[in-house]
């Protein structure tokens, strides 16, 4: 599904990511880890092909396809699906509205899918405006869920969630995960199922709370740039609240 | 400040006879009108009034809390209106006021009656029909104490109309505990000189809502209506909506002043250039305590085009809370970077970030108007303007 070689990445000249190689298949949701300003951010951000990450070397392989360069718009349409940390807010653009047009030409039902995300009310705002973390968290799902996306970026998705909305956004990650989203009324149970097609999940995070909802296949370190320490997500996690990344520096020299 | 040549515009003999209502105009002048705002089916309307060239061809009130009137009848009637007429704005003041105040054509009378609640807007049109007409009017509205509506003034070329210059004064009374929304479109053409003179006074309680949206081109406009709030507890709150295709210079902008205590104001002025010049002016003084005023100056510029905001704020004692905020630059690429990951490309992302920003939703329009509004952004942005 995604494949990534030897990404060298700069931004404004510095290289932030030096060499990264990753792999995630079809269904499957990776998880990374790593120290504050190691790169995992400026890693999805180069994945949606944000201006200002500059790939200076190496590739990234979407189904097959060489997306290294391709416009953003694409990537998305492609199926790549992000939930941002920080969203702009967009002045006079409703939720509503937005989220409909991430859903392109399929017909969904927005305020259903609001309520799973417990947003209906807030489909009239405008996108963003004072929304509070919890609440862009929310936003960012619903319009995920209605963007339908192949692979899931999703960047830190405990921050600023409180232990009640963390429940909510756990499920919903995980029923995005799950292919779950949109049940169709016009199939039987066993054509959904037959239907259902897992979607593959990239998540960063520091605390490990998504890890109780989301069924994680694979994890890996990112230090400084490089990705290391590939493990099991759960021992990832137990691994640095014992020993800190400090291992970390070893496994990489 | 550009100067009009008065002279090259025709201020005597464009008469015109009265017309039963609305629509008896040519269907493409009412469509003129839809685009300022004014429907031609009255029925939705407390009050209509229209003028045309020199004449106030139509006027009529289905509310009997709405007075209507050509300023011309209501001097008559009211021994020239001497605690209105021209008490707000300076008779003197320059070359387009004395021409209004020497050579008066029309302008309509609004008076509302203390108490009365009136649902329906009141609409007024003010038309250039006749090539290279000039236009003097004189508008006043006095909302009495206690009552509440909503004024809808379009001033619109007609179809086929190129040239010409407005010169409009108005003068807006919200007495003690009233309100008055106050909703002006403008659909001129790219040869007409515009030039409102306008002023207003709030008293106790009083609230003045007014809102201006401007989509069209225009040769050159320039105004700056002045609100001065008297009473406690009043409020004012100014909304604009402006676009400037090349060819249209506009200085404009609002000044308010807060003059009694527990008073607040907002101005908020979005503007685009999309080629024209916008000089955007604003100010808001504080001269009595406590009092709360925040400005926003929001200019885009597309392609070409010159904007220059001049946020103002003047507080001459303690306990004011003046703040403002200005920006005059390109849509943020972040902005359109957030659209484009949700699979919008970038002409889509833009266009939708633009209708964004000229979004009128907090004007309270009616909602033929706001169809109007988005066809004359369609058009433009089909026209790929923005
Ligand atoms: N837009 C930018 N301009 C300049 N430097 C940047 C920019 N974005 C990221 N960086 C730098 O790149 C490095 C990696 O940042 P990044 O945000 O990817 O880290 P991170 O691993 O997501 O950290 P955190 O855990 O704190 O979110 C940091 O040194 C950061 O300061
Ligand atoms: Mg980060």
């Amino acid at each position: 599904m995604l494949k990534i070689e030897n990404l060298h990445v700069e931004i404004d000249g510095r290289e932030v990511l030096k060499g990264i190689d990753l792999e995630i298949n079809e269904g499957e949701t990776f998880i990374l880890f790593g120290p504050n300003g190691s790169g995992k951010t400026s890693l999805l951000m180069t994945l949606m092909g944000f201006s200002g990450y500059e790939v200076t070397k190496g590739s990234i392989f979407f189904n097959g396809k060489d997306i290294t360069h391709a416009p953003t718009y694409e990537r998305a349409r492609l199926g790549i699906g992000m939930s941002f940390q920080r969203p702009p807010t967009i002045h006079g653009l409703r939720t509503r509205h937005l989220v409909q047009m991430c859903a392109r030409e399929r017909e969904v039902d927005v305020d259903e899918m609001a309520r799973k995300v417990n947003f209906d009310h807030f489909l009239e705002r405008d996108i963003n405006a004072g929304f509070s973390g919890g609440e862009i968290k929310r936003s960012e799902l619903l319009q995920l869920m209605a963007q339908n996306p192949r692979l899931v970026l999703f960047d830190e998705p405990e921050s600023g969630v409180d232990l009640e909305n963390m429940q909510l956004v756990g499920k919903v990650a995980r029923s995005i995960l799950d292919g779950d989203v949109q049940p169709r009324a016009d199939l039987s149970m066993k054509e959904q199922k037959a239907q259902k097609r897992r979607t593959s999940g990239l998540i960063i995070t520091h605390t490990g709370y998504i890890l109780d909802y989301v069924n994680a296949d694979r994890g890996q370190v990112l230090y400084n740039g490089h990705l290391c320490c590939e493990a099991r997500p759960r021992d990832i996690l137990e691994h640095i609240q014992e020993y800190g990344y400090q291992e970390c520096v070893k496994c990489l020299n | 400040m550009h100067d009009v040549d008065l002279k090259q515009f025709k201020f005597q003999g464009q008469e015109h006879e009265a017309i039963p209502g609305l629509t008896a105009l040519e269907k493409a002048d009412q469509e003129q009108l839809l685009m300022a705002g004014v429907v031609s089916d009255e029925t939705n309307r407390s009050a209509s009034y229209l003028q045309m060239d020199h004449s106030a061809v139509h006027c009529r009130s289905h509310n009997e809390d709405v007075e209507i009137m050509d300023i011309k009848d209501a001097l008559k009637k009211y021994d020239g209106l001497k605690d209105y007429f021209w008490t707000l704005v300076d008779k003197d003041k320059d070359d387009y006021t004395r021409s209004a105040a020497e050579n008066l054509h029309g302008g309509y009378f609004i008076r509302v009656k203390a108490g009365a609640k009136v649902e329906q807007p009141i609409q007024s049109c003010l038309m250039l029909k006749a090539e290279q007409v000039g236009q003097n009017v004189h508008n006043i509205v006095i909302i009495e104490e206690g009552a509440e509506a909503h004024v809808i003034t379009g001033c619109s070329v007609a179809h086929g109309t190129n040239a010409g210059a407005h010169l409009g004064i108005s003068e807006f009374f919200v007495e003690k505990n009233a309100s008055l929304t106050f909703t002006m479109v403008h659909n001129w053409g790219d040869h007409v000189a515009v030039r409102p003179r306008s002023a207003g006074i709030v008293k106790e309680g009083g609230k003045f809502l007014s809102n201006y949206v401007l989509l069209k081109p225009v040769q050159d406009l320039q105004m700056y209506p002045s609100i001065r709030m008297v009473g406690e507890d009043s409020v004012a709150r100014f909304n604009s909506v402006i676009v400037a295709p090349e060819g249209s210079y506009l200085d404009m902008g609002n000044r308010v002043t807060m003059e009694a205590p527990n008073t607040r104001c907002e101005i908020i002025a979005r503007t685009i250039s999309t080629g024209g010049t916008i000089i955007n002016r604003g100010h808001i003084g504080g001269h009595a305590m406590p009092a709360k005023g925040h400005l926003e100056c929001q200019g885009l510029i597309l392609g070409n085009g010159r904007i220059h905001a001049i946020p103002e704020l003047d507080g001459s004692l303690e306990g004011v809370e003046l703040s403002h905020e200005a920006s005059v630059g390109k849509i943020a690429q972040e902005e359109i970077e957030y659209l484009m990951a949700r699979g919008l490309d970038e002409d889509e992302a833009t266009s939708t970030i633009v209708r964004g920003f000229l979004n009128t939703d907090i004007m309270g329009l009616p909602e033929v108007l706001t169809r109007a509004i988005d066809k004359q952004i369609e058009e433009l942005q089909a026209s790929g303007a923005m």
